[in-house]
């Protein structure tokens, strides 16, 4: 808990933040940045948990428990993005997300 | 009596059948005819035995032959009106057995040597097989549906045979108008069993043919449009029979069904298929003659006496000779249902009956021999017309005289076979009507004309320059030559008004005399005539037709029959018809369907830009819908 600051606050934060990452999720032409606006949202969500469980219930721990494995999965999912963002670099030569189209045939 | 062999007997041909069609690409030509003779020798012999057994050894009962039937319940549809299988032996089905296997057998051995080196042979005795079991089966059948089945498997190895040359164009039209024309009346047929079934609950000929039965007993108590439901029945049965045996006007399919094979010729179209129909007519024949006093069989009567006339008057014109015969078969057939038209049911009145039955058989013999004979001549010179024969005799001695033989015994010159079988008819007609006796006789004439027409141009005449010269046929073709012939000869003498007649107890026949005298007088009138003609080469003939003008011209072309057929089929029926029904089917039926098809097509090309494979645009639509979906569920949990 941080005085002075109302949940009000930081889920307003939260949800700029939440919002910044998918328009960039949306609008990105690269690859890397696509990735990153994911990574926003993600810890968008991850500081949600953490902050409803603080604010609305501190005798529990489950909030912060679960943020925890989002950061787990997000690292493992960063992971095997980047490798097939390397491997698309590499039969393209670029990351930007327009070479992905031919993977719908 | 044993009926186990009786069952053998379709059985074995079947089999081969099977085994040639099944194998027909691995069995060698040799073997397959040395199997399909061999079958068909065992079921001969056994059809043979049968006769002999049926004859002789189980002989008469009470004074009459009995009639052995063994059968099982195939389709049950009610109490009492169910379609059988079985066999069913009494002397007209015995007499048919012979006359099947005999013909049967001698076309077989036959075409060993007319068929050798065709590339289609085992498939020609697999179809042959086929046709003998189907015609067997025909023969034995115990009731009305049962021989429906075989009559169709008999016109189905008709039209596989007729068009066994499957790369000409004219045999698989031929094919095709023999299919369709008797299948045009076997429609007849099948009407006329489904008026019997309704009316009478049953199919089984010895019930129908019961005069205590209940076809018989009630027919007056049914009627339609003036006559007995019955009697429209018989009349609708018998069309299947005209289609089957080329009566007029259902004859057109017969002259060019002549483009199959010349043993098929014999074999289907002359001695077996073509005459089902008289057997039909024969099997129902007391149902025939009993209700409403006999009405359908007056038909009986009239059609076959003019298709007698009309197909030898045809016959005259013709220059091909197969087709000759095919004419003469037709009017032969005819003067057969006449005979069963004028004929009674009992003792002597029943001598048309036992005279149509008797020139049936020896019909077969002498009828096959011609066509055998035409077939050695067509494998000799390699033409179908007279034109390009003349003179043979010199260079095929045993065709020359076993066709003579037969000649002489079509135009019944006593003592072969057709005049025995002939003087009966003229006999049984001459005792019905005046009218019939003298279409009878007038015909006699013109077979006898027409036929030694026929022989003359082939083996006297012109002497005509051949190219290749022409040699007698190999020993497999003129031995069954020589045996049908010994059987034309001597088929005369079977004592048939004992062993085959209406009421199945037989009587005393007589020549008589100034009947067969006249008969025989105008017979050889005819070859008489016909040896001024065409003995030696002359222009007399030429000078007739011409002489005969626009009558001459309408019989060459079969009175134009074909055309008749072909404009009533294309210009009122296809077009008023046919037509109509085939835009409807195009543009409803099809057009819905199809309607639909195209509207898919347009709709999911409209859609498939949608699939574009950017990530950010499914990202788009995913995160939208989720947008949408939040306000929406927001909008709704909110009130």
């Amino acid at each position: 808990m941080i005085p002075g600051v109302s949940i009000n606050e930081i889920l307003t934060l939260t949800s700029i933040l939440f919002f910044i990452g998918v328009y960039g999720f949306i609008t990105r032409k690269n690859l890397i940045s696509i990735l990153i606006s994911v990574e926003l949202i993600l810890n968008t969500s991850v500081i949600n948990f953490v902050v409803i469980n603080k604010y609305l219930y501190p005798e529990l721990l489950q909030g912060m428990l679960y943020s925890i494995f989002i950061i787990a999965v997000a690292a493992a999912e960063t992971a095997l993005a980047v490798a097939i963002i390397i491997n698309i670099y590499r039969r393209t030569g670029s990351v930007a997300v327009r070479e992905t189209e031919t993977m719908k045939h | 009596m044993n009926l186990i062999n009786v069952f053998l007997i379709p059985a074995i041909p079947l089999a081969v059948f099977l085994v040639l069609g099944i194998f027909s690409h691995k069995i060698k030509p040799a073997i397959s005819g040395v199997t399909g003779v061999a079958g068909l020798a065992v079921s001969t012999l056994l059809s043979y035995y049968t006769a002999w057994q049926y004859f002789f050894v189980a002989g008469k009962v009470d004074g009459a032959y009995q009639t052995f039937i063994e059968k099982t319940v195939w389709i049950n549809f009610t109490e009492t009106l169910h379609i059988d299988m079985g066999v069913l032996v009494d002397p007209i089905s015995v007499m048919m057995l012979v006359v099947v296997s005999t013909v049967s057998l001698m076309v077989h051995l036959y075409s060993r040597g007319y068929m050798k080196g065709d590339e289609g042979y085992t498939r020609f005795f697999a179809y042959l097989s086929l046709f003998t079991f189907s015609m067997y089966g025909l023969v034995l059948a115990t009731n009305l549906f049962q021989i429906y089945i075989f009559w169709e498997l008999v016109g189905v190895s008709s039209f596989l045979l007729i068009g066994y040359y499957y790369t000409k164009t004219s045999a698989i039209a031929a094919a095709k108008k023999a299919f369709i024309v008797t299948r045009f009346a076997d429609f007849g047929f099948l009407i006329g069993i489904f008026i019997i079934g309704f009316y009478t609950n049953t199919f089984d000929f010895e019930l129908l043919n019961d005069p205590q039965g209940p076809a018989i007993l009630t027919w007056a108590s049914t009627s339609f449009m003036g006559l007995s439901a019955i009697t429209w029945a018989l009349i609708l049965i018998f069309i299947g029979g005209a289609g089957k045996s080329a009566m007029f006007p259902l004859h057109i399919w017969l002259p060019d069904a002549m483009e199959g094979p010349t043993p098929v010729s014999a074999l289907i179209h002359a001695a077996t298929m073509v005459v089902a129909g008289v057997y039909l007519v024969a099997r129902l024949f007391p149902m025939f003659y009993m209700v409403e006093d006999g009405f359908a069989l007056q038909i009986v009567t009239y059609v076959g006496a003019f298709s007698a006339l009309f197909a030898a008057i045809i016959a005259i014109t013709q220059t091909d000779i197969k087709r000759v015969l095919a004419f003469s078969t037709m009017s032969q057939l005819g003067y057969m249902m006449m005979a069963l038209g004028v004929s009674g049911l009992e003792g002597h009145e029943g001598v048309g009956y036992m005279a149509s039955m008797f020139h049936l058989f020896t019909h077969a013999m002498f009828k096959a021999l011609l066509f055998l004979g035409a077939g050695s001549v067509i494998h000799a010179v390699h033409s179908n017309y007279l034109q390009d024969m003349g003179g043979l005799r010199k260079y095929m001695p045993v065709t020359n005289i076993t066709f003579l033989i037969a000649a002489l015994a079509i135009a019944g010159v006593p003592p072969l076979a057709g005049f025995w079988s002939k003087d009966e008819i003229l006999v049984a007609a001459y005792q019905n009507s005046q009218f019939i006796y003298g279409i009878g006789i007038f015909v006699a004439g013109l077979t006898a004309f027409y036929m030694f027409r026929l022989y003359f141009g082939i083996f006297w005449g012109k002497d005509t320059e051949y190219k290749k010269i022409p040699h007698e046929s190999p020993a497999s073709m003129t031995i069954p030559l020589v045996i049908l012939a010994l059987l034309t000869i001597s088929a005369g003498f079977i004592p048939f008004s004992e062993l085959v007649t209406a009421d199945k107890i037989g009587f005393e026949a007589h020549i008589n005399v100034p009947l067969a005298a006249i008969a025989v007088t105008v017979g050889l009138l005819g070859i008489l005539l016909a040896w001024i003609f065409y003995k030696k080469e002359n222009d007399l003939a030429y000078r007739f037709s011409v002489a005969f003008g626009s009558f001459y011209r309408w019989t060459s072309n079969k009175f134009y029959f074909d055309e008749i057929y072909l404009f009533v089929a294309r210009n009122i029926f296809f077009k008023n018809v046919a037509a109509p029904i085939a835009k409807f089917d195009k543009k409803i039926v099809d057009g819905s369907m199809e309607g639909i098809g195209n509207q898919t097509v347009v709709i999911s090309n409209k859609i498939k830009n949608w699939q574009s494979g950017k990530v950010q645009d499914y990202a788009f639509g995913f995160i939208g819908g989720v947008v949408i979906l939040t306000l929406v569920f927001i909008y709704i949990f909110s009130n």
